[in-house]
């Protein structure tokens, strides 16, 4: 089956990309990371769209790029499905004519199947969000494609429609197994989408991973900040069990993991427990209190704790209170 | 005295008010009475019916004739010249863009009496190529030929700067998702970027016409004034002036209604809703 091989490097003004990957058939991978990571030139130079200083891509027995041979398809030989951010719809075309453009036919079959039959004579600029996508997504299968790429497919959407359309979108990939590599910058859409993760920053791929494992173990600070870990800065000192890190701006906590020196430490946000000032070596004031996932979740000065609605401190949380933090040393992770 | 004058115009701010609106209504007068006064002499020198009838004379329907014939003719030749250049310089950042936009628009300020002397200095029997094309058997100066040439010469710059700045405004990301679509630089071209950018075409391609239709000083240098060849509208105006007066307003006032239906056309398109993007 065709599976994806990609190692590029494109100069960029603040930074080289450099990205190797390899995708199976049939997976979808999400390519999350901060804003100007580099996350959208990697799906252009795969689309054809940029073309990299050095590297290769090859999809199964094709090769599309190969700078050492002089190798290099263009977008238009290349047949992928590219979504860019805003669907890019031509907007003096119908819907059907958008997909006819792809298909170089008519494919009402494919505009039933997306359910935006009803919508073939619209133009874009008449449609929904979640219309878009569908319309997008067609033209793109149109083009039969062998990778589909998806960038941000999400960022157009308000909080209710994204959920719905996230949930469209997920289903819609399951059904069509292609190779798929999907830019996001919020890890949510990487975990419920995605089979494996990539995060990319500063241009540099800094994990690739299933979801719950850079949850587990995130290979960098920017990963589990990624994540939503709390992610701060100490100094570790090493113990017979691990080690004792001093928090910046005070307190210290216990690892597993030994470590001597600076170091950065990511604690997510479910493993914080708060507990009495007296019995605690580590405090924080209290910024706010606001639901969250059936609990709740307290915004303190440093960190972030999310508590079950029911637990014992609960009710005694209120804005500008000090509370001591607890954590167990096994979840304390120590990032170099 | 003066911080006399100041108390009583900060006590009477309305008065200060009104004497600035009737400054100003004045001086609106003056100016569109300048810009109108002629153009309603023009119009009202003769009765319409008798306008009418002078537009009906072999000189002035010649030359309507030769301006139509010359004007369609440069109009393609602008067109299909002017579309892929525009589109060249306005979908690709390279070495040496801003000179050759310079280039091209430098005809915009050129006065038409040179543009028309460079024309036969370039292509006249004497002029630098005239030597080979008259070799070749080709004579331009003083024929039809001329005529559109200078037309091309002098107008299609108006067209090709609104062309670039209309292809320009195409959202890039559209033209780069037709590639991925499979759809080659023609494609591209023709069905996503001509299309997208029709309006802004279209308000340069009129302005460009509006802008031939009126040219006189490089065609009557170049193509000389003969009628029925090389004798366009604005020629007539010039050559009936001595001869005919009555005539030569006609052909004004027909001149002056060609014009304004080209600009208000231009307008029209540039404010239809919705014309950017869909």
């Amino acid at each position: 089956m065709a599976r994806l091989e990609v190692d590029v490097a494109l100069g960029r003004r603040a930074f080289e990309l450099r990205a190797e990957l390899a995708l199976e058939a049939a997976e979808t991978m999400v390519l999350i990371g901060p804003s100007g990571s580099g996350k959208s030139s990697l799906l252009r130079v795969l689309a054809g769209l940029e073309r990299p200083q050095r590297g290769r891509i090859a999809l199964a027995d094709e090769l599309w790029l190969d700078t050492g041979r002089g190798v290099f398809l263009s977008a238009e030989r290349r047949r992928v499905g590219y979504v860019p951010q805003d669907y890019g719809l031509f907007p003096h075309l119908s819907v059907a004519a958008n997909v006819r453009f792809a298909a170089g036919r008519s494919r009402p079959d494919l505009l039933e199947r997306f359910g935006i039959a009803a919508l073939a004579r619209s133009r874009p600029g008449e449609l929904s969000g979640g219309e878009r996508q569908r319309v997008a997504l067609a033209r793109a299968i149109a083009r039969e494609p062998r990778l589909l790429l998806l960038d941000e497919p999400f960022a157009a959407l308000d909080a209710v429609t994204r959920i719905a359309v996230r949930d469209e979108l997920g289903a819609a990939l399951r059904e069509l197994a292609l190779p798929t590599l999907l830019v996001s910058h919020a890890f949510e859409d990487a975990a419920l989408l995605a089979d494996r993760v990539a995060v990319l920053d500063a241009g540099r791929l800094a994990q690739v991973a299933g979801a719950a494992e850079l949850v587990a173990r995130p290979a960098t600070a920017t990963v589990a900040a990624l994540t939503g870990a709390n992610v701060l800065a100490g100094t570790a000192t090493a113990t017979a069990r691990g080690c004792r890190v001093l928090v910046e701006g005070g307190g210290e906590l216990l690892s597993d993991t030994t470590a001597q020196g600076p170091v950065t430490i990511a604690i997510h946000p479910w493993e914080l427990a708060i507990a009495e000032t007296g019995s605690s070596t580590l405090h924080d004031r209290v910024v706010g209190v606001h639901p969250r996932d059936g609990g709740l979740l307290v915004k303190l000065e440093r960190f972030s704790v999310q508590l079950r609605r029911d637990a014992p401190a609960a009710g005694s949380i209120v804005a500008g209170a000090s509370v001591g933090l607890r954590v167990e040393p096994a979840d304390v992770r120590v990032l170099h | 005295m003066l911080s006399g004058e100041l108390v009583r115009a900060r006590s009477h701010p309305a008065l200060g008010r009104v004497a600035v609106a009737i400054g100003l209504a004045l001086v609106i007068a003056v100016a569109m009475g300048f810009l109108l006064v002629p153009i309603v002499a023009l119009v009202t020198y003769q009765p319409p019916g008798r306008l009418i009838d002078e537009l009906g004379s072999p000189v002035t329907t010649q030359a309507i004739v030769v301006s139509l014939k010359t004007n369609a003719a440069a109009m393609l030749l602008t067109l299909a010249l002017g579309t892929p250049l525009a589109y060249a310089i306005g979908r690709h950042r390279f070495r040496g863009r801003r000179l050759v936009i310079t280039l091209i628009e430098l005809p915009l300020v050129m006065p038409p009496a040179v543009a028309g002397i460079a024309l036969l200095v370039a292509f006249g029997r004497l002029g630098l190529l005239g030597h080979v094309l008259s070799v070749l058997g080709i004579h331009i100066a003083f024929t039809p030929t001329a005529v559109v040439m200078a037309i091309v010469f002098v107008a299609s710059p108006f067209y090709i700067r609104g062309a670039i700045g209309a292809f320009e405004a195409v959202d890039a990301t559209l033209l780069d998702v037709a590639g991925t679509l499979g759809a080659g630089p023609l494609r591209r071209m023709l069905r996503v970027a001509l299309p997208l950018a029709r309006v802004g075409l279209g308000a340069s391609a009129a302005l460009a016409f509006a802008r031939g239709i009126g040219e006189f000083g490089a065609t009557i240098l170049f193509a000389g004034s003969f009628p029925g060849t090389t004798q366009t509208l604005p020629l007539a105006v010039y050559s009936l002036f001595d001869a005919n007066l009555d005539q030569a307003v006609a052909v004004g006032v027909l001149l002056l209604v060609i014009a304004g239906a080209i600009l208000l056309t231009a307008k029209l398109l540039w404010s239809w809703p919705g014309s950017r993007s869909t």
